[in-house]
Parts: structure tokens; C-alpha cells; sequence
């Protein structure tokens, strides 16, 4: 299999995790959903540090987080599909 | 039912009390901050021997001073040690310790500093220490069953890397030694706070589970709740798992969950340094989720291997426990290499399953049992950090 871009735990996810270093804006992700070794290609909006996040889908502000198929947290800003996803637009729920 | 796990052996040091160790150190252990000058100046007399000095033990009382009381006479228990100099100011706390350590049967004595002062101490426990070597050098290692290992985890500088890598390889690990019969160690309780409703849900029964989700409303209440001043956004996620791509304590808490794998199922909990009274199988112990507070309480409890998955590279030790650093991401790899006992980079190229980074890690932990130092051995990490639950009197 080709090294994936973006590893995505869950199908219910709507945000997974960039595993290259020095990802690019406008790159055609290969992304795996590790759950069953699915694949699936995105294009990313942003320039993404190797382990942060980029969104799967078009994302309101108020919306909940899925990763691991569970809540991460609320987000606090619209989102774009294929944006990057960090403590600028997602928020913790508790403390 | 047998598996390939089951034949598994490591040559290990029987202790008197029938407890395996994985080192053999002659410990110079001090009762109280005061006394580490004089536990430093016998290790450096005595070559062999090994000094623990803290920053505590005095002036605490109640659940503090148990837990100060715990962590020092697990450490001097811990089988990972041979015989034990215990030196305090005053002889009635150096007694209790001393008494505590010597129910394993293992050499110990104490010295106390008061009428005697630091020279004549300093030379008394070295002529102690001096036989206490003697003594732990004619000890051979034998065979061992890999069911006779007690091991702790608790990651450390976590990224996303490590949910989806390292830690899922601790789990994997776990599953398939617990049921051979190890005993297993696993804590961090603010650290659980996002996926506590499934960490309920893998206790071994439902009272197990209720006096889990006690403990850990405790923490939030009186320890979080009770003083914090903001959401804890510097503190936890920690700036370096902000680096590494974690926002949320829910996203950090699903990942350190990963390390208790899929099938393992917690048996009993464990107060602050304490000792496994349940058998064998896994334990929650209440602890912090700081890196060289949690290891020294697991190893008080009896730990003699630390499994530590580590993102962005926490690079954390501890004087009697060998702690393996297991690490999936691949710039820590190449950055700072020296710190990892184990590379699971290719679990994120989707180049090595999770099965395969566990039998790596299972054959890192027999290595490591029979001998190999660990990266933070080699570098010198023997960091011990004792909890502190509130001011002194």
C-alpha cells in the first residue's frame, strides 16, 4: 500500500490526523480509516504539521468533534473540509 | 489455553519473598529531604550503590504522610532492589521504613542523623552499604516465567501519533500477557477525563467500576475543580501535546485509554503507591498524570518494567524501574532516536499491524528483563519525583 497522508481511527470521524511531515496546502491526501484499512482521497486547504488535524467534512461552529468514533470537544468555528483543525477553532466540553 | 506467549521466560532475581526483580540495586534511601546529603555522600563512598534523593518527609501528616510512608517503603521493596540503607534525621520515621521494607525479608538497615551527626552516619551506613554489596553482586539471575514480570505503563508527551501507535501497542501487549498471568499497572486519572465512561465499562464488575468512577470524581473535584484557574489549556493537554496535534482533554484521554487494549479489564484500584492485594491481573492506580510522579508511584506499588509511549519525546527514567520508550512518530525518530527502546513508525505507514508492534514491544520487555538497558538508563534518567496531596503542617 502507498504511505497514507492522513489517518482517520473511525468511520464516524469527521477529523483525522496527518502522519507526513511537511504536508503542503492543495495536496491530494491518501487517507485510511485504520478501523478497517479503508481508503478514501481529500485535498487539504493548509499547510498541516505532521499530527494535527484536518477536517473530513464542512463543519458549523457549535458542532461536536468525532474522533475514535467518540466526542473530542465542541468546535467554535465554521470549518472547511479539508482545514486544519486545532485550539483556534475546537474546544474542550469539560473543565 | 496456551499461546506462543505462554513459554515465555526472562532471567530474573528472586527476592526472599518470592517476588522476581529485573535489576539488582543496593539503595541508599533517604526518610527526608535533610538526609540526602548524607545518602549521596555514602553512594559516592560505596561504588554500586545508588542514592534516591527527594524533595519530602517532612512535617506531612495524614494522607500525605501515608502516601509519603507508601512511596518510600515500596521503593526500598520493590524487587528490582537487593538490600536497602535507609537514613533519616531522627530514628522513629527511619524505623517505620526500615520495618516496612524488611517484611520482604531483603537486607535493610537504618541510620539516623540526630547524636550522631553527618560523618559518623555517613561512615556507619557505608560500612553497611559495603557488605549490602558484597552481598548483591554473588546473587545469580534464573529462569523465570514471563507470568512473574509486573508491569506499568503511563505515556508521556502524548501526540495524536500515540493513540493511533504507540499506545494501542501497550494495549496489545497487555492483551496478550495478562492472560498468561502478569500483573499490570495503569493510572493517570485526570488524564481518563473525556473517555471515563469507558474506562467504567472495563472494570471486571460493576462494584470494581463504581468505586473507579469514585475515584476519579474525586480527582476532578477536589483536585481540578477545587484549583483551577482557567480550562487548563497550559496545563493539560500540555504545551508539547498541543505541538503535537492534541487539542482536547477528550482526545488526549481516548488515546491514553488505548494502552489498556481491547479484551483487558481492569481488576481492582490502587490508592497512591500502593501494593496489588487482588492477584494477578490489571490494576487502575490513582496517580498523577505527571511522568516522574507516575512511574515512581507504580514502581512503590511493585512495578519492575515501565512501558512509555511517548510522542513528541518525554524522555523520563526512574533509578530502580527500566522504563522502555515506545515511539510511532516518525519526526521524534528522527530527531531524537536516543531516547526510543522501541520504533513503531511503521504502524503510521501502515507498514507494520499493531499485532507486530506488540510482539516488538513483549520481545523489547523479556530483552530488557534479562538486562539490555534502556535508553533512559544508558542517558542517566533516574528521576524521582514523590506526590505531594497538600502543604505540610
Amino acid at each position: 500500500m502507498t504511505t497514507p497522508h492522513l489517518l482517520v481511527h473511525d468511520h464516524a470521524d469527521n477529523v483525522g490526523v496527518v502522519v507526513v511531515e511537511g504536508l503542503k496546502a492543495g495536496t491530494t491526501m491518501l487517507c485510511v480509516v485504520t478501523h478497517d484499512n479503508s481508503s478514501f482521497e481529500l485535498a487539504s486547504k493548509a499547510d498541516v504539521p505532521i499530527g494535527h488535524k484536518i477536517a473530513l467534512k464542512d463543519i458549523k461552529s457549535g458542532d461536536t468533534a468525532i474522533k475514535y468514533g467518540e466526542d473530542i470537544g465542541k468546535f467554535v468555528a465554521d470549518v472547511e473540509k479539508g482545514a486544519h483543525v486545532h485550539t483556534h477553532n475546537l474546544k474542550t466540553k469539560r473543565w | 489455553m496456551a499461546t506462543k506467549y505462554s513459554n515465555m521466560t526472562f532471567q530474573g532475581y528472586r527476592r526472599e519473598n518470592g517476588r522476581v526483580g529485573v535489576r539488582n540495586h543496593v539503595v541508599i534511601l533517604p526518610v527526608d529531604d535533610i538526609s540526602n546529603a548524607a545518602c549521596e555522600a555514602v553512594a559516592n563512598n560505596i561504588k554500586g550503590t545508588l542514592a534516591i534523593p527527594h524533595a519530602y518527609g517532612r512535617l506531612q501528616f495524614g494522607e500525605d504522610l501515608d502516601v509519603h510512608f507508601r512511596t518510600m517503603i515500596g521503593t526500598g521493596s520493590n524487587p528490582n532492589v537487593a538490600a536497602v540503607v535507609v537514613i533519616g534525621i531522627e530514628p522513629g520515621w527511619t524505623k517505620k521504613i526500615v520495618d516496612g521494607i524488611a517484611a520482604t525479608g531483603k537486607p535493610v538497615t537504618g541510620l539516623s542523623i540526630e547524636q550522631n551527626g553527618d560523618l559518623k552516619t555517613i561512615m556507619d551506613a557505608s560500612r553497611v552499604a559495603k557488605e549490602y554489596v558484597h552481598f548483591a553482586s554473588e546473587l545469580q539471575r534464573e529462569e523465570c516465567s514471563i507470568s512473574e514480570l509486573w508491569v506499568s505503563t503511563k505515556c508521556g508527551e502524548s501526540d495524536t501519533t500515540t493513540g493511533l501507535s504507540s499506545c494501542p501497542t501497550v494495549g496489545n501487549m497487555y492483551d496478550k500477557l495478562l492472560p498468561e498471568g502478569i500483573t499490570g499497572f495503569f493510572g493517570e486519572t485526570s488524564e481518563i477525563t473525556g473517555a471515563e465512561h469507558i474506562c467504567k465499562t472495563r472494570a471486571i464488575n460493576e462494584d470494581v467500576g463504581e468505586r473507579w468512577y469514585k475515584m476519579w470524581e474525586a480527582y476532578q473535584n477536589d483536585v481540578i475543580f477545587a484549583h483551577q484557574t482557567d480550562d487548563l489549556s497550559d496545563s493539560q493537554p500540555t504545551k508539547g501535546n498541543i505541538e503535537g496535534g492534541l487539542t482536547t482533554i477528550e482526545e488526549k484521554a481516548l488515546g491514553n485509554l488505548e494502552k489498556i487494549g481491547r479484551t483487558s479489564q481492569f481488576i481492582d484500584i490502587l490508592e497512591p503507591a500502593e501494593a496489588p492485594q487482588s492477584g494477578n491481573g490489571l490494576y487502575f492506580m490513582d496517580s498523577s498524570s505527571a511522568a516522574a510522579e507516575c512511574v515512581t508511584l507504580m514502581a512503590a506499588g511493585g512495578a519492575v518494567i515501565h512501558t512509555f509511549p511517548t510522542g513528541q519525546g518525554n524522555v523520563v527514567g526512574n533509578p530502580i524501574v527500566p522504563v522502555i520508550k515506545i515511539s510511532g512518530n516518525p519526526r521524534t525518530l528522527r530527531t531524537m532516536s536516543e531516547h526510543i527502546d522501541v520504533d513503531v513508525t511503521g504502524v503510521l505507514t501502515r507498514e507494520m499491524t499493531i499485532a507486530e508492534a506488540g510482539d516488538s514491544l513483549i520481545e523489547m520487555i523479556v530483552r530488557t528483563s534479562n538486562g539490555r538497558a534502556t535508553a533512559a538508563e544508558a542517558l542517566g534518567h533516574r528521576e524521582f519525583s514523590m506526590t505531594k496531596l497538600y502543604r505540610s503542617a
